[in-house]
Protein backbone atom coordinates (compact mmCIF):
# COMPACT_ATOMS: atom_id res chain seq x y z
CA UNK A 1 0.00 0.00 0.00
CA UNK A 2 2.58 2.58 1.05
CA UNK A 3 6.32 2.73 1.13
CA UNK A 4 6.78 2.58 4.90
CA UNK A 5 10.52 2.07 4.64
CA UNK A 6 11.00 4.76 7.28
CA UNK A 7 11.80 3.11 10.55
CA UNK A 8 10.59 5.79 12.94
CA UNK A 9 6.99 6.86 13.40
CA UNK A 10 5.91 9.87 15.48
CA UNK A 11 2.47 10.54 16.94
CA UNK A 12 1.31 13.52 18.94
CA UNK A 13 -1.91 14.48 20.69
CA UNK A 14 -2.93 17.23 23.10
CA UNK A 15 -4.94 16.08 26.13
CA UNK A 16 -6.64 18.21 28.78
CA UNK A 17 -5.40 16.30 31.82
CA UNK A 18 -2.48 16.37 34.24
CA UNK A 19 0.79 14.68 33.31
CA UNK A 20 0.28 12.31 36.25
CA UNK A 21 -3.17 11.26 35.03
CA UNK A 22 -1.76 10.54 31.56
CA UNK A 23 1.21 8.65 33.02
CA UNK A 24 -1.16 6.52 35.10
CA UNK A 25 -3.38 5.84 32.10
CA UNK A 26 -0.37 4.52 30.17
CA UNK A 27 1.28 2.53 32.94
CA UNK A 28 -1.41 1.21 35.29
CA UNK A 29 -3.52 -1.84 34.45
CA UNK A 30 -6.71 -0.46 36.02
CA UNK A 31 -6.47 2.34 33.43
CA UNK A 32 -5.18 0.48 30.38
CA UNK A 33 -8.12 -1.94 30.54
CA UNK A 34 -10.49 1.00 30.08
CA UNK A 35 -9.41 2.20 26.61
CA UNK A 36 -8.01 1.03 23.28
CA UNK A 37 -7.85 -2.77 23.20
CA UNK A 38 -8.54 -3.03 26.92
CA UNK A 39 -5.63 -5.24 27.95
CA UNK A 40 -3.75 -4.91 31.25
CA UNK A 41 -0.33 -3.23 31.09
CA UNK A 42 2.06 -4.34 33.81
CA UNK A 43 5.32 -2.47 34.38
CA UNK A 44 8.28 -3.08 36.66
CA UNK A 45 9.63 0.48 36.54
CA UNK A 46 13.20 -0.38 37.54
CA UNK A 47 15.91 -0.31 34.86
CA UNK A 48 15.53 -3.40 32.66
CA UNK A 49 12.25 -4.09 34.50
CA UNK A 50 9.69 -6.15 32.68
CA UNK A 51 6.74 -4.83 30.69
CA UNK A 52 3.81 -6.92 29.53
CA UNK A 53 0.44 -6.18 28.04
CA UNK A 54 -1.96 -8.95 28.94
CA UNK A 55 -4.92 -10.07 26.88
CA UNK A 56 -8.41 -9.70 28.33
CA UNK A 57 -11.03 -12.44 28.09
CA UNK A 58 -12.30 -11.20 24.74
CA UNK A 59 -8.84 -11.21 23.18
CA UNK A 60 -8.13 -14.68 24.53
CA UNK A 61 -11.38 -15.93 23.02
CA UNK A 62 -10.02 -14.74 19.66
CA UNK A 63 -7.02 -16.99 20.14
CA UNK A 64 -4.47 -14.41 21.29
CA UNK A 65 -1.85 -15.49 23.85
CA UNK A 66 -1.96 -14.40 27.50
CA UNK A 67 0.85 -11.89 26.98
CA UNK A 68 0.32 -10.10 23.70
CA UNK A 69 3.07 -7.49 23.99
CA UNK A 70 6.26 -7.80 26.04
CA UNK A 71 9.27 -5.56 26.61
CA UNK A 72 11.76 -4.01 29.00
CA UNK A 73 11.89 -0.61 30.66
CA UNK A 74 14.91 1.39 29.46
CA UNK A 75 14.26 4.75 31.13
CA UNK A 76 11.50 5.80 33.49
CA UNK A 77 11.09 9.44 34.52
CA UNK A 78 7.52 9.72 35.84
CA UNK A 79 5.36 11.51 34.82
CA UNK A 80 7.40 12.89 31.92
CA UNK A 81 9.21 10.23 29.99
CA UNK A 82 9.14 6.49 29.49
CA UNK A 83 11.45 4.60 27.15
CA UNK A 84 10.94 0.88 26.67
CA UNK A 85 11.26 -1.98 24.24
CA UNK A 86 7.97 -3.16 22.75
CA UNK A 87 7.61 -6.55 21.12
CA UNK A 88 4.18 -7.78 20.03
CA UNK A 89 3.46 -11.50 20.05
CA UNK A 90 0.23 -11.22 18.04
CA UNK A 91 1.28 -13.94 15.62
CA UNK A 92 4.35 -15.77 14.28
CA UNK A 93 5.20 -12.89 11.92
CA UNK A 94 5.38 -10.15 14.54
CA UNK A 95 7.10 -12.47 17.03
CA UNK A 96 9.86 -13.13 14.47
CA UNK A 97 10.63 -9.44 13.96
CA UNK A 98 13.11 -7.32 15.90
CA UNK A 99 12.10 -5.78 19.23
CA UNK A 100 10.98 -2.18 18.70
CA UNK A 101 11.78 0.85 20.87
CA UNK A 102 8.96 3.02 22.14
CA UNK A 103 9.27 6.46 23.78
CA UNK A 104 6.45 8.30 25.51
CA UNK A 105 7.00 11.98 26.29
CA UNK A 106 4.46 13.97 28.31
CA UNK A 107 4.91 17.73 28.39
CA UNK A 108 2.75 20.02 30.52
CA UNK A 109 1.66 23.23 28.80
CA UNK A 110 -0.23 26.21 30.13
CA UNK A 111 -3.94 25.90 30.70
CA UNK A 112 -3.93 22.40 32.13
CA UNK A 113 -3.19 20.63 28.87
CA UNK A 114 -0.41 18.19 28.07
CA UNK A 115 1.24 17.27 24.80
CA UNK A 116 1.80 13.53 24.50
CA UNK A 117 4.34 12.43 21.90
CA UNK A 118 5.02 8.83 20.97
CA UNK A 119 8.20 8.07 19.03
CA UNK A 120 8.26 4.49 17.84
CA UNK A 121 11.51 3.14 16.38
CA UNK A 122 10.39 0.22 14.24
CA UNK A 123 13.72 -0.71 12.71
CA UNK A 124 13.63 -4.30 11.51
CA UNK A 125 9.92 -4.70 12.22
CA UNK A 126 7.99 -3.87 9.02
CA UNK A 127 4.89 -5.87 9.93
CA UNK A 128 4.63 -4.26 13.35
CA UNK A 129 5.19 -0.87 11.66
CA UNK A 130 2.23 -1.52 9.36
CA UNK A 131 0.02 -2.43 12.31
CA UNK A 132 0.82 0.50 14.60
CA UNK A 133 0.46 3.09 11.82
CA UNK A 134 -3.30 2.44 11.82
CA UNK A 135 -5.58 2.91 8.86
CA UNK A 136 -7.31 -0.41 9.48
CA UNK A 137 -10.52 -1.24 11.27
CA UNK A 138 -10.09 -0.73 15.05
CA UNK A 139 -12.60 -3.52 15.79
CA UNK A 140 -10.24 -5.89 13.98
CA UNK A 141 -7.12 -4.59 15.72
CA UNK A 142 -6.12 -2.18 12.93
CA UNK A 143 -6.49 1.15 14.71
CA UNK A 144 -2.85 1.67 15.53
CA UNK A 145 -1.46 4.55 17.59
CA UNK A 146 -3.80 7.22 16.11
CA UNK A 147 -6.80 5.27 17.39
CA UNK A 148 -5.20 4.34 20.74
CA UNK A 149 -4.25 7.97 21.47
CA UNK A 150 -7.65 9.31 20.39
CA UNK A 151 -9.36 6.85 22.69
CA UNK A 152 -7.00 7.75 25.56
CA UNK A 153 -7.82 11.43 25.05
CA UNK A 154 -11.54 10.72 25.04
CA UNK A 155 -11.37 8.66 28.24
CA UNK A 156 -9.32 11.24 30.16
CA UNK A 157 -11.31 14.26 29.01
CA UNK A 158 -14.85 12.89 29.14
CA UNK A 159 -14.60 9.82 31.35
CA UNK A 160 -15.88 7.78 28.43
CA UNK A 161 -14.43 5.98 25.46
CA UNK A 162 -15.00 7.05 21.89
CA UNK A 163 -18.05 5.45 20.37
CA UNK A 164 -16.70 3.12 17.74
CA UNK B 1 -4.56 21.41 17.92
CA UNK B 2 -8.00 22.61 16.92
CA UNK B 3 -10.19 21.94 13.91
CA UNK B 4 -9.64 25.41 12.42
CA UNK B 5 -5.86 25.10 12.26
CA UNK B 6 -6.12 21.57 10.81
CA UNK B 7 -8.60 22.53 8.08
CA UNK B 8 -6.59 25.65 7.29
CA UNK B 9 -3.45 23.56 6.96
CA UNK B 10 -5.21 21.08 4.68
CA UNK B 11 -6.76 23.82 2.50
CA UNK B 12 -3.64 24.22 0.39
CA UNK B 13 -2.40 21.90 -2.39
CA UNK B 14 1.29 22.34 -1.54
CA UNK B 15 0.71 21.40 2.09
CA UNK B 16 -1.35 18.38 1.07
CA UNK B 17 1.49 17.38 -1.25
CA UNK B 18 3.97 17.70 1.64
CA UNK B 19 1.79 15.35 3.71
CA UNK B 20 1.66 12.91 0.79
CA UNK B 21 5.45 13.03 0.48
CA UNK B 22 5.82 12.23 4.19
CA UNK B 23 3.22 9.48 3.90
CA UNK B 24 5.36 7.86 1.18
CA UNK B 25 8.50 8.20 3.25
CA UNK B 26 8.51 9.60 6.75
CA UNK B 27 11.26 11.47 8.60
CA UNK B 28 12.61 13.76 5.87
CA UNK B 29 14.75 16.90 6.02
CA UNK B 30 13.68 20.26 4.62
CA UNK B 31 16.18 19.79 1.80
CA UNK B 32 14.68 16.43 0.82
CA UNK B 33 11.16 17.84 0.89
CA UNK B 34 12.18 20.88 -1.12
CA UNK B 35 13.62 18.61 -3.83
CA UNK B 36 10.13 17.28 -4.53
CA UNK B 37 8.63 20.75 -4.98
CA UNK B 38 9.15 23.64 -7.39
CA UNK B 39 9.49 26.12 -4.56
CA UNK B 40 12.08 28.07 -2.60
CA UNK B 41 13.44 26.81 0.69
CA UNK B 42 11.68 29.69 2.44
CA UNK B 43 8.35 28.82 0.82
CA UNK B 44 8.58 25.20 1.94
CA UNK B 45 9.54 26.35 5.45
CA UNK B 46 6.45 28.54 5.66
CA UNK B 47 4.19 25.67 4.63
CA UNK B 48 5.86 23.30 7.10
CA UNK B 49 5.32 25.86 9.86
CA UNK B 50 1.55 25.87 9.19
CA UNK B 51 1.54 22.05 9.23
CA UNK B 52 3.54 22.02 12.47
CA UNK B 53 1.18 24.53 14.11
CA UNK B 54 -1.67 22.15 13.33
CA UNK B 55 0.36 19.21 14.73
CA UNK B 56 0.06 17.48 11.35
CA UNK B 57 3.84 17.48 11.07
CA UNK B 58 6.22 16.93 13.99
CA UNK B 59 9.83 18.09 13.67
CA UNK B 60 12.46 16.18 15.60
CA UNK B 61 16.19 16.72 15.86
CA UNK B 62 18.39 13.82 14.92
CA UNK B 63 22.02 14.83 15.39
CA UNK B 64 22.55 17.89 13.21
CA UNK B 65 19.47 17.27 11.13
CA UNK B 66 15.87 18.30 11.65
CA UNK B 67 13.57 15.54 10.45
CA UNK B 68 9.88 15.99 9.68
CA UNK B 69 7.35 13.32 10.56
CA UNK B 70 3.72 12.97 9.57
CA UNK B 71 1.41 12.86 12.60
CA UNK B 72 -1.72 10.95 11.61
CA UNK B 73 -3.57 11.56 14.89
CA UNK B 74 -5.36 14.84 13.91
CA UNK B 75 -6.49 13.24 10.65
CA UNK B 76 -7.93 10.35 12.62
CA UNK B 77 -9.76 12.88 14.81
CA UNK B 78 -11.20 14.63 11.74
CA UNK B 79 -12.28 11.29 10.37
CA UNK B 80 -14.06 10.40 13.60
CA UNK B 81 -15.65 13.82 14.01
CA UNK B 82 -16.59 14.72 10.43
CA UNK B 83 -16.34 11.79 8.05
CA UNK B 84 -17.75 8.71 9.75
CA UNK B 85 -20.77 10.73 10.92
CA UNK B 86 -21.84 11.44 7.34
CA UNK B 87 -20.75 8.22 5.74
CA UNK B 88 -23.70 6.09 6.79
CA UNK B 89 -24.65 3.21 4.58
CA UNK B 90 -27.04 5.24 2.42
CA UNK B 91 -24.38 7.74 1.45
CA UNK B 92 -21.80 5.10 0.64
CA UNK B 93 -24.36 3.28 -1.52
CA UNK B 94 -24.99 6.53 -3.45
CA UNK B 95 -21.27 7.08 -3.86
CA UNK B 96 -20.88 3.54 -5.17
CA UNK B 97 -23.73 4.08 -7.63
CA UNK B 98 -22.17 7.33 -8.84
CA UNK B 99 -18.82 5.62 -9.40
CA UNK B 100 -20.45 2.78 -11.27
CA UNK B 101 -22.47 5.08 -13.54
CA UNK B 102 -19.49 7.29 -14.28
CA UNK B 103 -17.30 4.33 -15.11
CA UNK B 104 -19.82 3.13 -17.70
CA UNK B 105 -19.40 6.22 -19.82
Amino acid sequence: MTDKAATIQVYRIVIKATAQAIWDAITKPEWTQRYAYGGRAEYDMTASGRFSYKANAEMKSLGLPDEIIVGKVIESDPPRKLVQTWHPLFDADTTAEQHTRLTYEIKENQGGVCTVTITHDLTGAPRVAGMVSGGGDPTKGGGGWPWVLSDLKSLLETGQRMST
Amino acid sequence: MDDDSIFKALADPTRRLLLDLLFQRDGRTLKELQAGLAMTRFGVMKHLKVLEDADLVIARRSGREKLHFLNAVPIRAIHDRWISKYSEHGLSALAALKTELENKE
